[in-house]
């Protein structure tokens, strides 16, 4: 088998995997952020990852730096989410989770039909003109675009953590998380923190995109993956578990990749569902242990 | 009240939903053809590249004496319906054109896939189809009769690259990554037939998912075992990602192969990564085919330019050969009748700007040859086969250490 062949390759599949999974950990933790605070689970995260992408391809077509284009598609994305909330996610924030689920099902269908009719559908990627770095005498290859991106994804995901663990607004949203009845006793005006979080949710979002569009392509009908993973990625990790979220993102990342090598390309998918049924399988059977003792 | 304005409103929506059969195939002086094409969804970009080519052949019959029936002069039309890159909703649309529009005549889809699922519909309605962009080889081994396809089947793809290589290097070895889908892996099984007839090995054999974004493992792969040969076939998305993610990680290969790489443009968006990129190809502006529509090859290019501001990747030149093919279909057999259509088209023999089309029993265009390009210098150049070639093959590609 080729990973026994060649020994560095397990190194490199985990690197790889690495950076992969910081994107997908970053756009994970804003699901987890919405879906822990509104309770809602919200389909179009995938159209705002592709949307902030293009907001950086605008930049990188106009001659700047993509990387210019992170900032831009953070805040650009924030607003627009902010907007969304106030418009359309606030009359379903109370509903039971099937209606917000159809509401921002809603919101992706729009979303990419619009970024079809003002990008145009051909594949779109923006380059960099970073380099590559080689280590360990060629055996490991690391595209420095990639490793730009797992910084800049880290120090994404690091600022909000910081940012929710001291700013009076961050308190304010674990507040309403913890429990949004008696957050709402204690002056907390959850309706603000909710178009907040959603914002935040949606920036998140946005700084992933702009990083997808450096290190790969974007397509306003490439959204559902980012979607379909980063939901997958929360319940690995469970709803309140913040760094445990990151933590599979980044894991399931390396996961994949070293299964792409293992068993080739086309397991890589199944494999990362079967560690998923399996997982949920293991803790279903550790809570029953507690249900029984709870008896 | 209430009861009356309801059934007043449903009576007129049910008037409305009728009134689309004034779409029969004949209107006034328009000859009506249908089409679903994907104008959304994962194939939009190709699907509007389709679009435009149905929409400039149009435009070049009409203005040039359009298409005589009878003694009379009509206009050509096309009436499209957006099949969102769905197989299904393709063919649920063909029905519609076929049923409730009273089109008799089809163009095709974008795409071997959604192709494969709208052929059955107009084989059961005895409605022939011209189509352009499906290529994958079940399309002509089913017995249809009124499936008729200007381009060459997918098989044929990247045949000449692996004989290229093989003239080049004996028991050379290879690396495929493919993605899991009617038309790329058609594309494999030709490449395969001729790896085997040279004797050449495949070292590396990877399928890729169909939403993916990322084919680090397999270059990671080939850096590892260094093949002679790599073949990436994925449709826009798999052509793109492949020259970016061979750039960034500085993959040498003396020789890669693709397809759609100009319908991804790899050879001006990516920097230069796209050089020395074999690609593969229906047609090409350089090549020497004239009709007295579209002039010469590049002629066209010419025009399609003008129109739409971009060159026309061999997606829009089939599409509008398709045009000239139901033109002299309909002239030749003098009737509107869809079966005496059919015979006709059956007997088309002609010379256009996109080249030779001549269907055989299944439907297949035999008379026209694909050829391979390769990207000098951001510009493609043809290089296969001899007899049309602007430009010598560029082997061994030059190491990204020395570019």
């Amino acid at each position: 088998m080729i990973l026994i062949q060649a020994p560095f390759l397990n190194l490199q599949a985990i690197l790889d995997g690495l950076m992969i999974g910081a994107i997908f950990a970053l756009v994970a933790y804003g699901m987890a952020l919405a879906w822990g605070v509104m309770n809602i689970i919200n389909i179009a995260q995938g159209e705002f990852v592709i949307l902030g992408g293009y907001i950086t391809f605008m930049v990188y077509k106009l001659g700047f730096s993509p990387f210019f284009g992170a900032p831009l598609s953070f805040a650009f994305l924030f607003i627009l989410g902010f907007l969304l909330y106030k418009l359309i996610v606030h009359r379903v924030v109370d509903r039971d989770m099937f209606i917000s689920i159809l509401a921002t099902f809603g919101i992706s269908i729009m979303i990419r039909q619009i970024m079809n009719l003002i990008f145009g559908s051909q594949v779109e990627t923006a380059l960099t003109g970073l380099g590559t770095i080689f280590l360990f005498d060629h055996n490991i290859t690391i595209a420095l675009v990639k490793f730009s991106s797992f910084v800049i994804a880290v120090a994404g995901a690091l600022g909000v953590i910081y940012f929710m663990k001291t700013s009076k607004l961050g308190r304010a949203i674990r507040a309403t998380a913890q429990n949004p009845r008696a957050a709402r006793i204690l002056g907390v005006d959850t309706e603000k923190v909710y178009a907040y979080t959603y914002a935040i949710n949606a920036a998140i979002c946005g700084l992933a995109g702009s990083l997808v569009v450096m290190t790969y392509t974007i397509h306003p009908y490439m959204g559902l993956p980012y979607t379909v993973r980063s939901f997958m990625i929360v319940i690995v990790a469970g709803l309140g578990n913040i760094p445990g979220v990151l933590a599979s993102g980044l894991g399931l990342g390396a996961l994949e990749e070293l299964s792409a090598y293992a068993f080739g390309t086309e397991y890589r998918i199944g494999l990362v569902f079967l560690f998923l049924v399996i997982i949920l399988v293991y803790r279903s059977k550790k809570l029953a242990k507690r249900r029984e003792y709870l008896k | 009240m209430k009861k009356i304005i309801v059934t007043f409103i449903s009576a007129l929506a049910l008037l409305f939903s009728y009134s689309t059969l004034s779409f029969a195939k004949v209107v006034g002086d328009k000859i009506i053809l249908g089409a679903a094409v994907s104008l959304t969804g994962k194939y939009a970009g190709s699907g509007k590249h389709t679009q435009k080519g149905y929409d400039l052949g149009v435009k070049i019959v009409n203005d040039n004496g359009g298409v005589k029936v009878g003694g009379k002069t009509y206009k050509l039309e096309v009436q499209y319906y957006d099949d969102e890159s769905d197989g299904a909703k393709a063919a649920a649309l063909a029905q519609r054109l076929i049923e409730q529009d009273g089109i008799d005549y089809l163009l095709g889809p974008y795409g071997s896939g959604i192709t494969v699922a709208m052929a059955p519909v107009s084989e059961k309605f005895g409605v022939p189809m011209v189509e352009a962009n499906g290529a994958a080889r079940s399309l002509f081994t089913k017995g249809y009769k009124y499936l008729f396809a200007v381009l060459n089947s997918a098989d044929q793809y990247l045949n000449s690259a692996v004989d290229l290589m093989a003239a080049k290097k004996k028991n050379a070895t290879v690396a495929m990554a493919f993605e899991q889908d009617a038309f790329s892996l058609d594309v494999k099984l030709g490449v395969e037939e001729r790896i085997k007839a040279h004797g050449m090995k495949v070292v590396i054999d990877d399928a890729l998912p169909k939403e993916l974004n990322d084919m680090t493992a397999t270059l990671q792969k080939v850096k590892a075992l260094k093949p002679d040969l790599l073949i990436v076939s994925g449709h826009d998305k798999g052509a793109m990602t492949g020259i970016k993610q061979i750039t960034d990680l500085k993959v040498d290969v003396p020789m890669v192969a693709m397809t759609h790489c100009d319908s991804a443009a790899i050879n001006k968006n990516l920097g230069g990564g796209g050089d020395y990129t074999l690609c593969a190809a229906q047609w090409h502006k350089s090549l020497s085919y004239k009709d007295e529509f579209f002039g010469s090859a590049s002629d066209y290019a010419k025009t399609f330019e003008s129109v739409y501001s971009y060159d026309p990747p061999y997606q829009a030149a089939e599409s509008s050969a398709a045009l000239l093919v139901y033109k002299a279909a309909f002239e030749r057999a003098n009737s509107f009748d869809k079966d005496k259509v059919r015979d006709a088209l059956a007997q088309t023999d002609m010379m256009t700007f996109y080249g030779p089309i001549k269907f055989s029993e299944t439907g297949q265009n035999l008379a026209k040859p694909m050829v391979l390009f390769q990207v000098i210098n951001g510009e493609n150049k043809v290089v296969a086969p001899e007899k049309w070639a602007e430009a010598k093959l560029i082997y061994p590609t030059p190491k990204w250490a020395d570019r």
